[in-house]
């Protein structure tokens, strides 16, 4: 269980706190500026304090303990330097590196379960911009963290490759990793989350099953925009 | 091993030998030349070569470590203000008349290394954060440099003032055995600490908040770079003045034959460093001119132009 006990970061979030379960794909939504990215990266323990990990505070663990468990995929798909495909995926281990069987065992499941075996060799400056997303989803599943926390994982993929990373979200939930998305995407909030979570101005103002979270009132009161939803549960889709 | 690195090393067994024979008068290592070209050896041409790897490696290890934390291939040990605070130093000590005494133009750059650093963890603070520090270290290079020109302007005599300013230039010549044992532990102390910092430099290459949330502290990552461009630059500049470039241009030269990771980038250009000033200085020795070129010259000279084909590489790949 990763909670939030009335964690709050000066004017961005206010007295959040939320109970995440293993197993479930949790999506955070809500307007921009609302405190997404700063709850996601408090969660992940580089921000604020009043988190903790099956009753540990984040603060008081280790920090390599501490990486080992939590696997964070920032927004950013910037790269410093043109490394393969396998050595970016391999930068996952770092919090590891203590038996290179296991390391290298760690890599090669990551690679597979992204179908990135192909592209190991290739530079990440040579892979497209879907591969690219691919390869940093694989790098922090090199990790074999417990947690999956990604910030905007869809940002700049099309249509195609955003289904694909869903698919992959829902699989690793199914497999038992708890997985916390940040997702501007209303309709894939709905249609692939277990549970969603809806914040404002740094609160928390829905949260549960989407079809109440991201209900048309709370779109309209949060957002400011009337919608609706079409469609059966499962493939709806927001007609505004 | 790697590959890269044995051969390396093969490189360096071949031209240390070479470089011991090499200089104004050359010595015939099958026809020996009586007692003064055992001198010659001894007591000039290997403390000299012994200086040029250290240094060397030293400033590799700490380009390709720089490189690598602030994620820039135009980084220049030099930039963290170190090597000004040190030159600063020995200015000092040649102004105040010090520098005749024996270490202590070393101990007054190394004085003015270790303050530079200093002042860098200080105004950096606690958050570890990679920009506010790269400035920091501007700060300090300016400042450290405005003194030494203050310095230099208002130095007590016409000798002093040429003394500083042929020091800065930076050299191997006329050095010795004392300025090896001076420079190799602080440098073996910086290369070690660089190493340590590997892993958190592969870590920088996803970003700061990624490096963080793969367990790496910014603090201790700091205090590591801190103290390993500091001991290597310091040491180098505390014995034979500013020598750049080095530190730019090795981690270039090596980085395509590695798998680009920064860790995997420090040893190899330790060695590729030492094996450059050591040829760079043969070459400086050998060269028909009437005075010999000082060292920090000639790599200016090269590494100048090498850095304008870095910059036309870099736009063009921006474009």
């Amino acid at each position: 269980m990763l909670s939030a006990q009335d964690l709050s970061l000066p004017g961005r979030l206010a007295g959040v706190s939320l109970a995440l379960r293993p197993g479930e794909v949790t999506a955070i939504c809500g307007p921009n500026g609302a405190g997404k990215s700063s709850l996601l990266t408090c969660l992940a323990g580089l921000a604020g304090r009043g988190v903790a990990l099956d009753g540990t505070a984040l603060e008081a663990m280790a920090l390599r303990a501490r990486a080992r468990v939590l696997g964070y995929l920032p927004q950013s798909a910037d790269v410093a330097w043109d490394v393969s495909v396998e050595t970016l995926v391999g930068l996952g281990r770092l919090p590891w590196g203590d038996d290179a069987a296991q390391d290298r065992a760690a890599i090669e499941a990551a690679l597979a379960a992204l179908a990135l075996e192909p592209l190991r060799a290739r530079p990440v400056s040579q892979v497209s911009g879907g591969e690219r997303a691919r390869a940093l989803l694989a790098r922090v599943l090199a990790g074999s963290p417990g947690w999956l926390l990604a910030d905007e994982p869809l940002a700049n993929l099309d249509l195609a490759h955003q289904l694909a990373l869903l698919a992959h979200f829902r699989a690793l939930a199914a497999g038992g990793l708890g997985v916390v998305l940040v997702l501007h995407d209303l309709a894939h909030a709905m249609n692939h989350a277990d549970r969603v979570v809806v914040l404002d101005q740094g609160r928390v103002v829905a949260d549960g099953a989407p079809e109440q979270a991201l209900a048309q009132d709370v779109i309209a009161k949060v957002w400011g925009v009337g919608a609706r939803w079409l469609g059966e549960p499962g493939q709806r889709a927001l007609a505004t | 091993m790697t590959r890269l690195m044995a051969l390396l090393i093969a490189a360096l067994a071949l031209v240390v030998p070479l470089s011991l024979l090499a200089g104004r008068v050359w010595i015939d290592p099958f026809a020996p030349q009586g007692p003064s070209a055992l001198a010659i050896l001894m007591e000039l041409r290997a403390p000299r070569a012994a200086l040029a790897l250290v240094l060397g490696a030293g400033l590799g290890a700490a380009g390709a470590a720089m490189q690598g934390y602030l994620r820039n291939p135009l980084a220049d040990p030099g930039l963290f203000g170190i090597a000004p605070g040190a030159a600063l130093g020995a200015v000092l000590s040649f102004w105040t008349g010090y520098a005749a005494q024996p270490y202590a133009l070393s101990i007054f750059a190394l004085i003015g290394a270790g303050g530079a650093m200093a002042l860098l963890g200080l105004i950096a603070g606690s958050g570890g954060s990679v920009m506010v520090f790269t400035l920091a270290g501007m700060i300090i290079a300016s400042l450290a440099g405005a003194l030494m020109s203050l310095a230099i302007s208002l130095s007590p005599t016409p000798f002093a003032m040429s003394e500083i300013v042929t020091w800065l230039m930076g050299a191997l010549s006329d050095r010795s055995w004392q300025e090896v044992w001076t420079a190799a532990p602080l440098t073996a102390l910086g290369i070690a600490a660089l190493l340590r910092a590997g892993r958190g430099l592969d870590a920088l290459t996803l970003g700061e908040a990624a490096a963080r949330s793969l367990g790496i502290s910014p603090r201790r990552l700091q205090g590591l770079m801190i103290a390993g461009v500091g001991l290597t630059v310091g040491a180098g500049v505390a014995v034979a003045g500013i020598i750049g470039f080095v530190g730019l241009m090795v981690p270039h030269l090596i980085r395509p034959f590695t798998d680009r990771r920064p860790s995997a980038l420090i040893a190899p250009s330790a060695l590729a460093g030492a094996l450059l000033l050591l040829v760079a200085d043969c070459l400086c020795r050998i060269a028909p001119l009437q005075s010999e070129l000082r060292l920090g010259i000639a790599l200016s000279l090269l590494g100048a132009p090498f850095f304008l084909v870095l910059l036309l590489k870099l736009r063009r790949s921006m474009v």
